[in-house]
């Protein structure tokens, strides 16, 4: 496999990476969002195993493992679970109307890619154009965090972003050290387990999982 | 001495001149004074026509310094390639218009006394062709403020209607804010051009020698556009144009919206290429987005409308905004040294001027066709007029289907080309520019399509379907200089359409003289029947194969389909078999544009209000519904109350130094005396 | 004079008109198996044709001419396009007439004298289906330039042979713009063929119906024709997609064996794009009015993702 079909190959699994994170902007079902994060996890695990082959790095075969077993089979099953426990299957809910974030979104890639401009000029890695995604991603992540009102999608809103800065540091470094990455995905196991407690808790004491409910939780009104 | 161009422009303006002198001597024979002085005016204009094209194809300047003027300061008189493009777009127009208007001010007589209508129109043309002709500030504005009074006595002709006195006045104030940028904005150059000390810097000719601090250029510019967008009607300082031109008579009308807009465009390029000639790409960057913000918010406010002239004039918003992108994308090209694609954008702002000027000033007439006809402007209350007025309602399906960007129609080849102008960004250096500047073309596909559900509704609901209105007038069709006048227009918009080359390949000197590159060579590259800006394999698009093709295989389908004669039956309306239908059942403007006002409708605010009435013994049958919609301008509440509250206050506080003691007064002016000569000692 | 490509031209134009309806029938065909229904059989559409052809035409008593002229209109720009579309060979006469803004400014001058028609009548019906027509159209248009200008900065033409030429040239394969590009196609094809979940053609169900609800009061012979050119625009919209994103098969050169095989390829490619429309028509339901602003939005949304990726990534 030459460079060149290497990298064209990467950048269009950057597209999918975005498209996927557009399209849980923009999915109003429970389980299609979840689906949607799997898949973008597939994504990424592929890329990664890619970069890895053209870079020659070996540990990012690990990471690419890591991924695929953690945010294609773990989480969202760990996340189907607890959907199925919590009866919340019907559509999400949304702050901001659809188009509206759309445009927010394309605005966001628009912005990423201006900021990375500088980054990309004196990089050499094949993955250089890469970067703009990757923090479109992130940026994407915390989009949807803002303008999605159920528990359940802010979190996964958190992991997408996640995903993204993952993919930033593939393509700006060809990764970071594996004990950094390990101790990353620990971290992230560890917080989508503390989130699921969570939800249980905010669902036996507020009957949903809308996060405007929290508002109660404000003194003095 | 040959008589040249210039002369024959000169002597049309004095022929105008002269017309609105001797007009009021026949005030006494009404209808004599319209056929005198409107044909008069025609004749005026077709002068100033032949001295515009005559000049373009020439594609030189000729210059005439006049003695009369202020002392030291006479007037200058210049015929360049820009000024007589823009003639001939003025020009034929009034010419259009004026004959047009042989039939439609005879709608007064009887009335009221046409007489000042008359003179302001023919001092209206006069001012608009002064305009494009001045070659120094001094002259410019005063042309300008000619005009400027002029249309404002137009539109005030009417003043028994309390609307018409407020719109009016409304005109009045944003183009005297507008014009007092203007004037700053020459000054600042003509300081820059030859000192703050001397006058001499007032001549064009002076700033076009000149080199400009950058510091002062964009000073200068940022003025000059503020003042023309206020007069062009670029949103957010369009308020006055939705007003103003539906309460003009409807002849003006169609020169206000179809071609005094146009001498606001004619400003920006003659400042910003013609007399600063460098500057920086984000001049041109504010010019695009104005356009694009007035193209997308014009064309869906235009949607909004129920009354006819007021929709028109919300278009017009939307064609200066698509103006405006050309010109502001020949500007970004021009700054990055990028001749041929800026001498393509640049033509595509200018044929849409002329295509615009076309088509806006024959929907204008044939607005003004069916107010003649109805005295009615509600689109709510008209429908299925097209049987009554066969040819208004056929000329204005042309004017419908040009502005809505259809080929093989006009307003397509204008909007093409922009798309194609849109789509050679990417031969820009800056990353971030080529990234956004395509996003425009789809905020200008938004606006095409948007046009054309606009213009279905306006031609749908004015002249098809069954009559709306309460009680039912007799209805005539427009009479003969009305229709002659449409059916040039609509002439007009055909053959712009379908012979863009021969167009384009006229003007070309206009880019030639600014910006030193034309289309000529590519563009006609393939003889008349392609258009093919840039490159053949770019894109090509041949006017005449589409309209002779379409023509050509309507015509062969109906001749094969009518070899059995006689096999059409005329019955009552079928409507999935109702019965009870009547015409009240019709969609009409209100609802035709609810999807769009619902999905849009963040952009306006809205208010709509339904109420049942309480005698109804279930709530599903209600027994009357009351249905009441108010959609209104965001930006009026925004911009313009603030700054009314603000002089309202002002005016107030300096209210108090009205004591009616003519001491008090006496002490003001002793006080102003005291300070003035502390300060100019 | 060389008369090869005025033959291809007449060639697609047949080949437009007769397998047009076949298209249809191909799909209504599917749709029957995939749904567990006998189908009427691959030659329906044109049993229908012949029918409404030989029918008398009844005018409601207060049509204007507009109404008469339409059909005609419609069916003339239909024609028109498949002289412009390389359905068989990218050496056109007519190619260089028109570049694909111009073939989607053709589309927009017939849906702009069917909604006028709509109105034409004075009915309710009549003016529903124009207003949401024009209303759909004004969201897909733009969709549907972003996608074909993605698609043009790549071959740096808006002419469609020369887009086909550069596809099938191999330089480009594996290409992210051209994944959005082809996605938002996809979304605003259903859109403007009137097909689920945008609209359904098969139902006359008065509040769901939009190209069905203008065209209501049509009969006889101005029916047949509308409905053929409805046939030829779905028919027009796949060779187009074909020609601008999978040109492979289509002759470049003039000999009649390459001809012969690009007949071949288009039958095949005709025969997999009806079997995905049936797939998306059989899947989905069809949608509110109002949730189309998000459907018609994402296709904006994937072209618009084309082009800047188009930009960042290549």
């Amino acid at each position: 496999m030459n460079l060149a079909v290497a990298a064209q190959i990467i950048s269009f699994l950057a597209a999918l990476v975005l498209l996927c994170a557009f399209g849980m902007l923009v999915q109003r079902r429970m389980y299609g969002l979840i689906h949607l994060f799997a898949w973008q996890g597939l994504f990424l695990s592929i890329s990664t195993a890619v970069v890895g082959f053209v870079a020659g790095k070996h540990h990012l075969y690990i990471s690419s493992l890591l991924t695929l077993s953690l945010k294609v089979f773990l989480l969202p099953y760990i996340l189907h679970v607890l959907i199925q426990r919590l009866k919340i299957q019907k559509e999400v809910e949304t702050v901001v109307n659809v188009p509206m974030t759309m445009l927010i979104g394309i605005a966001l890639v628009i912005f990423s890619y201006h900021l990375t401009a500088p980054v990309r000029e004196i990089s050499t890695l094949v993955t250089r154009s890469v970067l703009a995604i990757a923090l479109a991603t992130v940026m994407i992540g915390l989009l949807m965090m803002i303008t999605r009102r159920h528990a359940v999608t802010q979190i996964i809103g958190f992991l997408a972003m996640e995903n993204g800065l993952f993919f930033a540091a593939t393509s700006a470094t060809y990764g970071m050290p594996l004990v950094v990455e390990l101790g990353v995905a620990l971290d992230v196991l560890i917080a989508a387990f503390i989130f699921g407690i969570f939800f249980f808790h905010i669902h036996t004491t507020f009957d949903s999982l809308d996060v405007e409910q929290m508002a109660r939780l404000k003194e003095g009104d | 001495m040959n008589p040249g161009p210039i002369e024959f422009a000169s002597l049309s303006v004095i022929a105008l001149l002269v017309a609105a002198l001797l007009t009021p001597l026949f005030s006494r024979r009404q209808r004599l004074l319209i056929a005198c002085c409107f044909g008069l005016t025609a004749a005026a204009s077709l002068l100033a026509v032949v001295a515009g094209a005559w000049t373009v194809s020439r594609g030189n300047a000729e210059k005439i310094v006049m003695l009369i003027g202020l002392p030291d300061l006479p007037f200058h008189l210049r015929l360049d390639p820009l000024a007589g493009f823009f003639l001939v777009v003025i020009g034929l127009l009034s010419l259009f218009v004026s004959v047009y208007s042989i039939g439609y001010v005879k709608g007064f007589l009887g009335k009221r006394s046409v007489t000042s209508l008359a003179v302001f129109y023919c001092l209206f043309l006069a001012g608009m062709y002064m305009v494009v002709l001045s070659d120094d500030a001094l002259i410019f504005l005063i042309s300008w403020e000619v005009m400027a009074a002029a249309s404002y006595f137009l539109v005030i002709f009417e003043d028994e209607r309390i609307e018409n006195r407020r719109a009016a006045f409304l005109y009045m104030v944003v183009a005297h804010v507008g014009a007092i940028a203007i004037l700053l904005s020459f000054g600042v150059l003509a300081g820059l051009a030859s000192g703050f000390g001397s006058f001499d810097g007032y001549t064009f000719d002076a700033m076009r020698s000149a080199s400009f601090p950058i510091g002062g250029a964009t000073a200068a510019f940022l003025l000059a556009f503020f003042g023309f967008a206020a007069k062009a009607g670029v949103i957010p300082l369009h308020v006055w144009l939705p007003e103003a031109h539906p309460v003009a008579p409807s002849n003006v009308s169609a020169l206000m919206s179809g071609v005094m807009l146009k001498t606001a465009i004619y400003g920006v390029i003659r400042i910003t290429f013609d007399l600063i000639r460098v500057f920086p790409w984000w001049w041109g960057a504010i010019v695009l987005v104005f356009g694009l913000l007035s193209a997308v918010m014009g064309v869906l406010y235009a949607l909004m409308q129920n009354d006819l002239k007021r929709l028109l004039a919300y278009s017009s918003v939307e064609n200066i905004g698509i103006i405006f992108i050309g010109v502001g994308l020949a500007m970004i090209f021009t700054s990055f040294k990028l001749p041929l694609l800026a001498a393509l954008a640049l033509t595509t702002g200018i044929y849409h001027v002329l295509n615009h000027a076309m088509f806006k000033g024959l929907l204008f007439m044939g607005a003004g066709a069916v107010l003649h006809a109805t005295h009615e402007r509600n689109m709510e209350e008209m429908g299925g007029l097209i049987h009554q007025m066969p040819w208004t309602a056929a000329l204005f399906l042309i004017g419908c289907v040009s502005i809505s960007a259809m080929p093989p129609f006009n307003g397509f080849v204008s909007e093409w080309l922009t798309f194609q102008a849109f789509l050679l960004s990417p031969s820009l250096p800056s990353p971030l520019l080529k990234l956004l500047i395509p996003m425009g073309a789809a905020l200008l596909a938004l606006t095409g399509a948007l046009a054309a559900a606009c213009f279905v509704k306006a031609f749908g609901v004015t002249f098809l379907g069954h009559w709306r209105g309460h009680h039912r007038p007799k209805v005539q069709e427009a009479d003969w200089p009305m229709r002659v006048g449409m059916i040039m227009a609509a002439t007009a918009c055909l053959l712009l359409g379908i012979l863009p080359t021969l167009a384009i390949g006229w003007m070309d000197a206009v880019p030639q003289q600014l910006i030193g590159t034309s289309l000529g060579t590519s563009a006609g590259a393939f003889g008349w029947m392609w258009l093919t800006p840039v490159a053949y394999e770019r894109a090509s698009y041949s006017g005449p194969i589409v309209f002779f093709g379409i023509l050509a295989i309507v015509i062969a389908a109906y001749l094969l389909l009518h070899v059995r004669p006689g096999t059409i039956r005329r019955v009552p309306i079928w409507d999935c078999g109702f019965e009870k239908i009547d015409r009240r059942m019709q969609y009409n403007a209100t609802s035709f544009a609810m999807p769009i006002r619902r999905i849009f409708g963040f952009l306006f605010n809205v208010k709509e209000r339904v109420r049942i009435s309480r005698r109804t013994a279930h709530r599903a049958f209600p027994a009357r519904l009351y249905y009441s919609l108010h959609v209104r301008d965001r930006v009026w509440g925004w911009l313009y109350k603030p700054v009314i509250r603000a002089s309202f206050w002002g005016a107030r506080k300096v209210g108090r130094l009205q004591q009616g003691r003519i001491q008090a007064y006496l002490i003001y002016s002793f006080v102003t005396i005291i300070v003035l000569l502390v300060f100019l000692r | 004079m060389n008369l090869y490509p005025f033959a291809m031209e007449i060639l697609q134009v047949l080949i437009l008109l007769v397998v047009g309806p076949v298209f249809v029938g191909w799909v209504r065909v599917l749709k029957c198996w995939a749904q567990g229904r006998s189908s009427a059989g691959l030659f329906q559409p044109y049993r229908d044709l012949r029918k409404l052809f030989s029918k008398d035409v009844v005018l409601a008593e207060n049509a204007s001419w507009i109404f008469r002229f339409t059909p005609y209109l419609v069916f003339g720009t239909a024609v028109l396009a498949g002289g412009i579309i390389p359905i068989l060979s990218t050496d056109l006469p007519l190619g260089a007439t028109a570049d694909v803004i111009v073939l989607v400014a053709l589309f927009a001058i017939a849906r702009f004298f069917t909604a006028l028609a709509g109105l034409d009548i004075g009915t309710a019906f009549g003016g529903m289906g124009s207003s949401r027509e024009m209303t759909i159209a004004s969201l897909a248009e733009p969709a549907m330039l972003m996608a074909i200008f993605t698609m043009s900065l790549a071959s740096r033409s808006t002419s469609l042979s020369h887009m086909a030429q550069l596809v099938m040239s191999g330089q480009s394969v594996m290409r992210p713009s051209v994944l959005f590009a082809l996605l938002a196609f996809i979304l605003i094809t259903l859109a403007e063929t009137g097909r689920i979940p945008v609209d359904n053609p098969a139902t006359h169900l008065e509040l769901t119906m939009i190209h069905e609800a203008m065209i209501l009061e049509y009969s006889g012979r101005h029916l047949a024709l509308i409905e053929w050119a409805s046939m030829m625009k779905l028919f027009l919209f796949t060779s187009l997609g074909i020609a601008v994103f999978a040109p492979w098969g289509i002759a470049s050169s003039a000999d009649l064996i390459a001809v012969g095989a690009a007949f071949f390829f288009m039958l095949l490619k005709l025969g997999v794009v009806g079997a995905g429309l049936v797939l998306i028509e059989t899947g989905l339901a069809k949608m509110r009015l109002f949730r189309l602003t998000e459907f018609l939005g994402s296709a904006f949304l994937l072209a618009t993702l084309g082009m800047l990726s188009y930009f960042i990534l290549e």
